[in-house]
């Protein structure tokens, strides 16, 4: 019976997280039919649902499976340079760019996730913050090797190479593609906010279905007690790494996403203040809470902006708000105020 | 609770703020220009040189194209002008540098008379390509009218790419990639572009037989450096210039360049050449230095500042060559006014970013002007961005139009969006720039 | 060889030194002070001030430099960390990100963007000759304060009330608490030498490598960071053995494999260490509780 309620209670959620997304689609949608979206808002919107996306697919690792990750721009990085190049060399091949967007997001997941398999099985032996510096570090590696790599296309198909564009031999009709550290440029922009809305639902359904699942259940079982986990019979490893490599890959995903949107994409982007401003959606919407991850990455990307008029001293004021933030939420008076609310409500709605 | 953590948070703030007190009239220089003001400014020497310059431009253009007659038209209104770079952060000290001069030129111009005004409006983009379409879709909001930016290459990229889809004109003063205009009608530089900068370098090394075997150092985690190497080294194999070594850094490790000096000195490198900025090239200078190696170094526009760095011993850079656009030594009396008011302003001699900047507004308005001039009166209030856009089009493509300023005499461009100026380059002697 | 190797160690003891302050707090708060390189760049501009501003000798800039630096630790630790005792680990490593970005900001108002050339402070003393290398005085000195330091550190934490009472802190709060320990003072402290020994590491760091910008701190922290996990993170030894080793490993990997990869180099490095050794090299095993 008990279980039952817990199951309800996470389905609730679930649908609360779809609803959310739904509305903000179309609050958006009306928005930008009565005129009101500015520009400055519009152009945000495929950010704002990318690090959505990263912040969910890092809630994953962090808030579920109860690792701390502080590479996951790493991943991002391979999904947005794989879709990129996929997204270019198809250009005549696959002239209708929703096609195209598609399968430059599905196989930037799919190389991520493949990445996330290679960094997977090593790091997930490691515990606590050894674990987060060996993540750390395959974030510089990714970042670093990206900065040496020159991808180019010509009639021959790809070429690659870790030296410079000139010796990738490619015929003279070849086009580079990525040019290390200047990245890809001329990049067709195919994201949408459709596109990115869908992809948003599609990655919540996954997620949220693998934690709801027994996989979900035995990760959660490791993060709590892993000792009393694996004497249960719990493959340890196998489930760790089921959950980084799927969060790798959606990060992929949302890497894909994010290029697309931008006719220029360099690997310096991609580095650890990327990750850790993705762990700061994640810490501060709640570990292992969803909503508050789509929420608080949509509030933090849209922060910035929103106090441009401070000119200089903007980012201080940014520095401050986060450690203000960060305070007020762990604030165990303000907790006891939020959770007497939550309590007296649930009650109202019980008596009802 | 909060009050008094506010309270606690603003008193460090005054405390710190305090210990800043060898550097206030840096700082204060600093805060001031953030107001991005509108008319005050500008002192009557500067705009006296100002339209000192202006006179000679127009005399020039109508000495040599005599068919087009001026009809004399008057600019008016005031045009919303916009600017996005790298105001903190890692990079912000050539963000801050350009805003600083274009605020210079702005306030100059703004004084010469009340009948065309610029307002300013500079965003920071954090040297990153999201922040700096966020920056550029806030001054969409604005209602710009011209932008006179990007500061960095990759961010420049990805505006570049908006303004040209929305038919914003776009003059960037220092984005020196090709990717930056290519492709792009409205898109023009006014720094030289990338491969003039390494294949002018290999060029002059050639043509001077500075060297018989050459190094390179580059940041290989840097869309500049990296894009100048490559045309150098495609430049010196077509020459025959013998490279080598070539070694590389990131930001990441921009600290420690024995290996790569120790690379170039065995492998009898008698010219290094470094396609770098300024603060990484005086590390190598210092410990070259202190290795006791003793090459050639050659740099290109981003070594510009060097001798202005605050503490700098200008010794180490004795005999360093560099092509740079601009000098701050320079004694004409355009060069002297900007400088002057520069100093005074924030503090600090300014580098060729500045400069850049400065040269920015100025090549708008005389375009501007240019075409009132030829075309009748121009009032630029409440026009679109899309005409004003087409206007400056059509008069930066026309040959007759050209521009003097602080960086370069008799600009031209090219359709593609390129400067069309002479590298000048520069022997540092004795602490000063001695042109060569 | 002989010069890459002093090179390396040259460049590693600059780590080091860094990674002492890091692994100093880590050990007792059990914290990730991400902002300790941004206390570190505070250090060196105020230094840079007194000497270049004020015409101080370098011995007085230093000491009001380390002075500065502690008032600051424990402002840090007061206003932003301590109201989070209590909290999850992470809460207090992203307000920690929160203080870097606040005092680089800070020092870009403060001090603006422009890049300065830390005076080099040790002009007058002798190189050392070592065969036909030369071992420049800074390093000297910077692997002779790391030495200092870290003794002097083994001693305070063995040996004083105060250093048992911080390792009593770092065993156990609650117990600590109750043999009348006072935590919040002991924690307290512990960022009050920690952030003084950034002051130090400032003043070598911008005397071995010259150019200070609001910035200088940020990738120097992060290498710090990586010099500790590699040697054990909260061991002081292992801190300094981890420094050198990164600044040997460093230029090592340049000299011989690649420049273009040398950090990716460094970093599977560590990750080969730390799969061997998954506590560092001289870290403490840590028994799981059942």
């Amino acid at each position: 019976m008990k279980a039952l309620k817990n199951l309800k209670k996470q389905t609730k959620i679930s649908f609360l997280n779809y609803g959310i997304v739904i509305l903000f689609f179309i609050v958006v949608q009306i928005l930008a039919n009565l005129g009101m979206l500015t520009n400055s808002l519009k152009g945000q919107l495929i950010p704002i649902l990318s690090y959505v996306i990263m912040a969910l697919a890092l809630n994953l690792v962090v808030g579920i499976s109860g690792e701390l990750s502080l590479g996951h721009a790493g991943f991002m990085s391979v999904g947005a340079f794989s879709g990129v190049v996929v997204s270019m060399s198809l250009a005549e091949n696959v002239p209708n760019p929703g096609l195209r967007l598609l399968l430059a997001i599905v196989i930037g997941a799919l190389l991520a996730g493949i990445a996330g398999v290679i960094i997977g099985i090593p790091v997930l032996r490691l515990n606590g913050d050894y674990l987060a510096i060996v993540t750390l570090a395959f974030g510089e590696i990714i970042k670093n090797v990206m900065n040496c790599l020159y991808v180019g296309v010509d009639k021959a198909g790809l070429h690659l190479s870790f030296k410079d564009a000139a010796s990738m031999g490619m015929a003279a009709d070849g086009k580079v593609l990525i040019n290390g550290p200047m990245g890809a440029t001329g990049v067709t922009k195919l994201s949408t906010f459709i596109a990115g809305t869908i992809l948003l639902l599609l990655v919540l359904v996954i997620i949220q279905n693998l934690v709801n699942s027994r996989t979900g259940l035995a990760i959660m079982a490791i993060r709590d007690n892993r000792i009393a986990a694996e004497a249960s019979g719990v493959p340890v490893t196998r489930h760790k790494l089921i959950a980084f490599v799927t969060s790798a890959a959606i990060a992929g995903a949302a890497g894909a996403l994010y290029a697309l949107n931008y006719s220029t994409i360099a690997p310096k982007k991609f580095d650890f203040n990327t990750s850790i401003l993705i762990l700061v959606f994640v810490v501060l919407g709640g570990i292992g809470n969803m909503t508050g991850s789509i929420i608080a990455a949509a509030l933090l990307t849209v922060l910035p902006e929103l106090l441009r008029k401070f000119s200089d001293y903007r980012m201080l004021i940014y520095a401050i708000v986060l450690i203000l933030v960060m305070i007020a939420s762990n604030n165990p008076k303000l907790r006891s105020i939020f959770d007497g609310l939550g309590k007296k409500a649930k009650k109202e709605e019980a008596a009802k | 609770m909060k009050k008094k953590v506010l309270a606690m948070v603003m008193s460090a703030v005054l405390g710190v703020s305090m210990l800043g007190g060898c550097t206030d009239a840096a700082s204060t220089g600093g805060s001031d220009a953030g107001t991005s003001g509108t008319t005050d400014g500008g002192e009557s020497a500067g705009s006296d040189a100002g339209s000192n310059a202006g006179g000679e431009t127009k005399e020039g253009v109508e000495e040599s194209v005599p068919e087009q007659e001026s009809v004399g038209g008057k600019l008016t209104g005031t045009l919303n002008l916009g600017m996005i770079g790298p105001l903190t952060g890692a990079a912000a000290i050539y963000g801050n540098a350009v805003k600083n001069g274009e605020q210079i030129a702005v306030d100059e111009i703004n004084a010469i008379s009340s009948d065309f005004q610029i307002q300013y409006n500079p965003q920071d983009d954090e040297h990153d390509a999201e922040k700096s379409v966020n920056a550029y879709n806030n001054l969409k909001d604005w209602n710009v009218q011209v932008i006179a930016g990007t500061v960095t290459t990759t961010p420049c990229v990805a505006v570049s790419a908006e303004a040209n889809n929305d038919r914003i004109f776009m003059l960037t003063p220092s984005a020196s990639s090709p990717d930056v205009v290519n492709g792009k009608d409205n898109v023009f530089q006014v720094c030289f572009a990338d491969p003039n900068q390494g294949s002018a370098s290999a060029k002059y090394i050639k043509d001077n037989n500075m060297a018989t075997k050459v190094a390179i150092i580059y940041n290989n985690a840097d869309a500049y450096s990296t894009g100048i190497y490559q045309t150098f080294n495609a430049k010196a194999g077509e020459l025959g210039l013998e490279v080598v070594s070539t070694t590389t850094f990131t930001d990441d490790t921009a600290n420690d360049f024995s290996v790569q000096l120790g690379d170039a000195q065995s492998a009898g490198a008698d010219l290094v050449f470094l396609p770098i900025y300024y603060q990484p090239a005086s590390l190598i200078l210092q410990q070259a230095s202190s290795m006791g190696y003793a090459p050639k170094f050659f740099g290109v526009d981003g070594m510009d500042g060097i001798l202005t760095m605050e503490g700098f011993d200008a010794s180490l850079a004795e005999g360093v060559i560099l092509l740079t656009p601009f000098s701050a030594d320079a004694t004409d009396d355009l060069t002297k006014s900007f400088v002057g008011k520069y100093e005074s302003g924030y503090g600090e001699t300014p580098n060729q970013f500045a400069a850049d900047g400065y040269d920015c507004p100025y090549a708008i308005y005389r375009a501007l002007q240019f075409y009132a001039d030829k075309n009748g009166d121009l009032d630029v209030t409440g026009k679109s961005a899309e005409e004003i856009c087409t206007i400056l089009i059509s008069v930066f493509t026309n040959p007759n139009f050209s521009y003097d300023g602080v960086t370069g005499s008799g600009m031209v461009w090219t359709a593609n969006g390129e400067v069309n100026k002479d590298p000048k380059a520069v022997v540092i002697q004795n602490g000063v720039y001695v042109g060569l | 060889m002989l010069a890459n190797l002093i090179n390396g160690i040259s460049l590693g003891s600059v780590y080091a030194i860094i990674a002492l302050g890091y692994t100093m707090v880590y050990g007792i708060a059990k914290m990730l002070n991400f902002a300790h390189g941004d206390v570190i760049m505070v250090g060196a501009y105020v230094a840079f001030c007194a000497i270049t501003g004020l015409g101080w000798p370098p011995i007085l800039a230093v000491l009001a430099s380390v002075a500065v630096c502690t008032v600051l630790g424990i402002i840090i630790e007061g206003l932003a960390y301590k109201p989070l005792r209590n909290a999850t680990s992470l809460a207090v490593l992203i307000t920690a990100i929160g203080v870097s970005y606040f005092l680089q900001n800070a020092a870009l108002l403060i001090w603006t963007s422009n890049t300065k050339v830390f005076p080099n402070i040790f002009a007058d003393l002798p190189a050392l000759q070592l065969g036909s290398t030369q071992v420049a005085p800074v390093t000297l000195i910077t692997v002779l304060a790391n030495i200092v330091i870290m003794l002097a550190l083994t001693f305070f934490t063995s040996k004083t009330k105060m250093g048992k009472a911080m390792r009593a802190v770092s065993e156990d709060k609650g117990a600590a608490t109750l043999m009348g320990i006072n935590v919040n003072r002991t924690i307290s402290m512990t960022f009050a030498i920690g952030s003084g020994l950034a002051a130090i590491a400032g003043v070598l760091l911008c005397t071995a490598y010259p150019t200070l910008m609001p910035t200088t701190g940020a990738m120097p922290g992060i290498k710090a960071f990586t010099a500790a996990v590699f040697g054990g993170i909260g061991s002081i030894p292992g801190a300094m053995l981890g420094g050198v080793l990164l600044g040997v490993i460093e230029i090592f990997g340049k000299a011989y494999i690649s420049t273009q990869l040398s950090d990716a180099i460094v970093f599977a490095v560590l990750i080969i260490v730390l799969l061997v050794k998954p506590t560092g090299l001289l870290g403490r095993k840590v028994r799981e509780k059942v």
